[in-house]
């Protein structure tokens, strides 16, 4: 399936990007993140929560096809 | 009083004081109210390794920051008795020295708008999706975390 991953904040240094398309053949949100891992060097060490449809997921989640967000630290206010 | 409407909170630059003064001002004639609370968030000057905090440049997940934004005020209608509630935040960069949060809470009575204020400020710092980019003035940069 083709997902739209968003990404924020200090997550755009590591991807050089805010936003792509990515085809995914997998099932959890964890392996999409191993697919970004391989894409983005750095992406690893960084620190971030994922959301899907505009919610937080765990890695263990299915992924559905929704938009999925890398959120760095919150930092608001 | 809850409104259903899932409000855009965010604000481009810092929010100016006028507007503040205005947002008072505008609640006289609501005369059941007999206590407003405010929260102003102001960017500090920090100072980390010797260099000094111009401005934080804030980004968000606007869609899901929203509908947060949207989550905390129903759920602060739900527990406090609140007259109304306003919430704006700032987007790009703000300087050291202004605002960037705005929360304004109005009730009956005293009691309850310093409860609620609380509530309300410590949700928006732990679940919405807002990012800073904390700018010295050598225009380095690092990411801000709440703590």
């Amino acid at each position: 399936m083709l997902i739209t991953i968003k990404y924020f904040g200090q997550i755009v240094e590591a991807t050089q990007k805010e936003e792509e398309s990515l085809e995914f053949s997998g099932t959890l949100v964890s392996e999409l993140m191993e697919q970004l891992y391989k894409k983005y060097a750095s992406l690893e060490r960084k620190d971030f929560k994922v959301a899907q449809n505009q919610e937080l997921v765990s890695l263990e989640t299915q992924v559905s096809g929704k938009e999925i967000a890398l959120l760095p630290p919150f930092a608001g206010g | 009083m809850a409104d259903k409407k899932v409000k855009n909170v965010f604000r481009q630059g810092a929010i100016p004081s006028h507007f503040i003064g205005e947002s008072i001002y505008k609640h006289q004639t609501k005369t059941s109210i007999g206590a407003h609370n405010i929260f102003l968030g102001q960017v500090r000057a920090d100072i980390i390794d010797n260099k000094t905090v111009a401005a934080i440049e804030y980004t968000a997940y606007e869609d899901m920051a929203n509908a947060k934004f949207h989550e905390i005020r129903e759920a602060a209608f739900e527990k406090f008795e609140l007259t109304c509630m306003h919430i704006y935040h700032s987007l790009g960069p703000v300087k050291a020295g202004e605002i960037c949060l705005f929360v304004f809470v109005s009730s009956p009575r005293r009691k309850v708008v310093f409860k609620a204020l609380e509530f309300i400020v410590e949700a928006i710092k732990a679940d919405v999706p807002v990012f800073g980019k904390e700018i010295f003035e050598d225009e380095s940069h690092q990411w801000k975390v709440n703590s």
